[in-house]
């Protein structure tokens, strides 16, 4: 029998260098990383309780999201996420072609995590609610590590099904949902991702994600200007028109070196584009410093850069003038800059289970800058002072992130 | 065919070794890498949130490690 198998294996390869070569990777793997590996670990039972508050052009959003993950035995772990937005809205869209707004978004998350050796797979469903965008999303991954624990390969799959309504006002002037509406979108993401020890101080990560998105892709309530001479203001509005396939690729690098004087300091580099023309590069730099034994701080600068999408323009000449029209200060060409502070206290409760094994209180707050290149201000348009449409100021965005939380290590 | 016939033997090679890539840096090495600050991801509920901020204000999009749910944020 093991002869008659031998015979056919050397018969199935006889004169195939490429399947023989399959086949000593595979024995590598049996041999070098499965039977004599030594298994991974999980991440610690931990759990987060966040508060955030977004607040800058015009939007206000703050909520709380709780994160626990939590070990069972040693090959299984879950995870659950809580997450809610309260939103406050009069942004410059909001205030050129519609009315100030107030929204609530819940998004609940459950992870799974398996452990099989070096091996770890993991399982995710997260529900988003708000009263005109449901999204419902799974995802899929495995990381592997290898080479003596230097290197750890991972790759996932995330699918997305949304629901894109939009909300009206009723007889009474309250807010309902338009029954007239009801669009799809559907994402589909791949990613792979190294992440690699270099030295006994540095450590390297390479990160690749593809997305493609199918269905209605532009905001229902959104609209783009056209140059109209018959109106007062020079301009009229027309409903937004995006093409509905949309795919986009990203390739991430990072760097992370542990400094003599125990901080860490990383690079970080993203270079974006997509199938609507957008390219983007975000360069973002982190220095982390630990102090007084209990505390640590972390120092951010971020610049992101990106060019426009091919069918973008702050003011069309004409209605219709094209097969798709945007005017989504998201898809301009514009730069943004962020400059964030971080401090973590370590504390312990004398009174305190004896299971809670570290507490920390952490604060942050990162200041956001856009300077936008080519979208403008369309509510300072005043052609009786000389300011006619297409020659506003061109629009600025500064925001205040701070998120204040609270971590248990049990 | 010469060069096929090459990797192959390396490939061989490889898998009688155990492709045993010795790790350059011992696990007794890695005493500053275990540090939580040379975590790539130190605070997951902080920095999903920051990713989302980002997300919703910018046209970039992915390969940030993080894998967030839809919205309709923009």
């Amino acid at each position: 029998m093991t002869r008659m198998t031998t015979s056919r294996i050397v018969h199935f390869l006889k004169g195939q260098p490429g399947k023989l070569l399959a086949l000593a990777l595979l024995a590598c793997a049996a041999l070098g990383h499965g039977g004599a590996a030594r298994a991974g670990v999980l991440a610690e039972d931990r759990a987060d309780a966040l508060y955030h508050r977004y607040q800058g052009g015009g939007v206000e959003i703050q909520g709380p999201s709780v994160l626990v993950r939590k070990k069972i035995g040693e090959n299984f772990a879950v995870n659950a996420n809580y997450y809610m937005d309260f939103v406050t809205s009069a942004s410059i869209d909001v205030k050129l072609s519609a009315s100030e707004y107030k929204e609530q978004r819940t998004q609940k998350s459950l992870g799974f995590e398996y452990l099989h050796g070096k091996t770890t797979y993991t399982a995710n469903v997260i529900s988003s609610k708000e009263s005109d965008y449901v999204a419902d999303t799974a995802t899929f991954g495995l990381s592997q590590d290898m080479f003596g624990d230097l290197t750890t390969i991972s790759m996932g799959y995330r699918r997305g099904w949304n629901h894109v309504y939009r909300n009206i006002k009723d007889a009474d002037g309250n807010k309902a949902r338009d029954p007239t509406f009801a669009e799809q979108m559907d994402t589909r993401a791949y990613t792979v991702g190294i992440s690699q020890i270099l030295t006994r101080n540095m450590i390297a990560s390479l990160n690749v994600e593809a997305i493609t998105d199918q269905g209605y892709l532009n905001s229902p309530y959104r609209s783009v200007r056209y140059v109209e001479p018959g109106d007062p203001r020079g301009f009229a509005l027309q409903r937004e028109i995006y093409p509905r396939t949309h795919t986009s690729n990203a390739t991430a690098g990072a760097l992370k070196y542990y400094l003599p004087w125990r901080a860490a300091i990383e690079g970080y580099y993203r270079y974006y584009s997509d199938s609507w023309g957008v390219k983007a590069s975000t360069v973002d730099l982190t220095y982390t410093h630990p102090a007084w034994r209990r505390w640590i701080f972390d120092g951010r600068l971020r610049y992101y850069t990106q060019d426009q999408a091919d069918f973008y323009s702050d003011l069309f000449p004409r209605q219709n003038y094209a097969n798709f029209l945007a005017r989504d200060k998201e898809l301009a060409s514009y730069t943004g800059y962020t400059i964030g502070f971080g401090a973590s206290y370590e504390f312990s409760i004398p009174w305190a289970p004896r299971w809670i094994q570290k507490s920390t209180l952490n604060a942050r707050l990162d200041h956001i800058l856009i300077d936008y290149d080519n979208f403008r201000d369309a509510t300072k348009t005043d052609p009786g002072n000389g300011v006619l449409a297409g020659g506003e100021p061109l629009y600025k965005l500064n925001a205040n992130v701070f998120q204040l939380f609270l971590s248990v290590w049990f | 065919m010469r060069i096929a016939k090459l990797v192959v033997l390396a490939g061989m090679v490889a898998a009688v070794s155990g492709c045993s890539i010795q790790p350059w840096v011992k696990p007794y090495e890695r005493e500053h890498l275990a540090d939580p600050i040379m975590a790539f991801d130190r605070d997951p509920v902080s920095s999903a949130y920051l990713d989302h901020v980002f997300d919703a204000r910018e046209g970039a999009r992915g390969a940030t490690g993080g894998s967030g749910g839809g919205c309709g944020c923009n």
